[in-house]
């Protein structure tokens, strides 16, 4: 059974020949089976139990966000990229207001005047707008709401480069030729 | 846009914190809602086949993984031309996700985003440098704005604040990754 070990240069998680498996194959098209976790076993030889118990501590560690689905955006329910200005000194204190709410599942600073940059997901607009709202009624600083017009990027999972110099600059993925 | 159904909504909602990692697990989200394995199956694969699930897998973090180089880039291009360059952007494999979105002016000005999730940032200026040359984004303006703290990283939640309000405490709405 492999063991959770630290990076200490990167703090990330040390990753086993099963953890790289695991991330590269099953990003997508998961099992649609019974035993999904026996069937990703079989694939890779190791037993059922190992796969789980790894799933576990990839999770735990924070590594794996979830098993599960991707939902293309605006087809259950809405959402919106949204943009505030907040002074340095402040932005502590909103971002731990923005991240209060529920529908709130991404919250990044980022570098540029527009510091804070989050994502809110609702059932319709008028949550969505309810919350844009409350946030800027709260906080005094305005909200840009950028919301999404037109999707480019087909969802192929994320390709994963273990070392840091395996990096295919300028590459296309196959799978979108 | 299409609309789901109710069953197909409450099917989601029920994978919202993930799959379990149990040996049957669609029969026990299924469970959750009384919906029999098979069903949970043939409704997940036909939402796949229809486009409204996007991918079904192991969904992973990238700063976990040490792609702590998070850079937003934003373009302003001339709208007729948004859809063949976020294309083309699209293509490359460092790109994660890539659209279009509306400008709030004067203060935003900008239309076409993408995410770039690099090791470094010096690879990540490469990799953005290749794909300014390589699709003809010569001469457009843009920003990239790299990420610094993350202060909130969860999937999406669908369920309206009414629908919450009446969902039973026992329903697991634990906070995902932990």
């Amino acid at each position: 059974m492999t063991h959770r070990n630290h990076d200490p240069i990167n703090e990330t998680l040390a990753m086993s020949e099963l953890d790289k498996q695991l991330l590269n194959e099953f990003q997508r098209d998961f099992p649609l089976t019974s035993t999904p976790y026996a069937d990703i076993a079989a694939r890779i030889g190791v037993t059922e139990q190992e796969v789980i118990a790894r799933l576990r501590q990839l999770r735990a560690a924070g590594v794996v966000g979830r098993v599960g689905a991707v939902i293309r955006p605006h087809s259950i329910g809405t959402s919106v990229l949204a943009a505030m200005a907040v002074p340095a000194a402040r932005l502590e204190q909103v971002a731990a207001l923005v991240n209060g709410y529920p529908e709130v599942n991404h919250n990044y600073e980022r570098e540029h005047r527009y510091n804070l940059w989050f994502v809110v997901t609702a059932a319709d607009q008028d949550d969505i707008d309810a919350v844009l709202n409350d946030i800027q009624r709260r906080t005094g600083i305005r909200v840009l709401a950028l919301p999404m017009l037109e999707s480019y990027h087909i969802d192929v999972g994320f390709k994963l480069h273990w070392e840091p110099d395996d990096r295919d600059i300028g590459e296309i993925n196959a799978n979108h030729q | 846009m299409q609309t789901i159904s109710e069953q197909d909504r409450r099917l989601i909602e029920a994978m919202q914190d993930g799959l379990p990692l149990e040996p049957n697990p669609y029969a026990v989200i299924g469970r959750r809602i009384g919906m029999d394995e098979a069903e949970v199956l043939r409704r997940i694969a036909a939402l796949q086949a229809c486009g409204v699930i996007k991918r079904f897998g192991i969904i992973v973090r990238h700063r976990e993984l040490g792609y702590l180089a998070n850079a937003m880039v934003v373009w302003n291009v001339a709208d007729e031309q948004a859809a063949l360059l976020g294309r083309r952007l699209a293509k490359f494999d460092f790109v994660t996700l890539c659209y279009r979105r509306a400008r709030r002016l004067p203060d935003w000005p900008y239309n076409l985003y993408c995410m770039i999730h690099g090791r470094d940032r010096k690879v990540v200026m490469q990799q953005l440098a290749s794909i300014i040359d390589r699709c003809g984004l010569r001469g457009v303006p843009y920003r990239i704005l790299f990420s610094r703290r993350r202060f909130k990283q969860c999937g999406a939640r669908y369920l309206s604040r009414a629908t919450e309000l009446e969902r039973p405490p026992v329903t697991a709405r634990r906070a995902v990754g932990r």
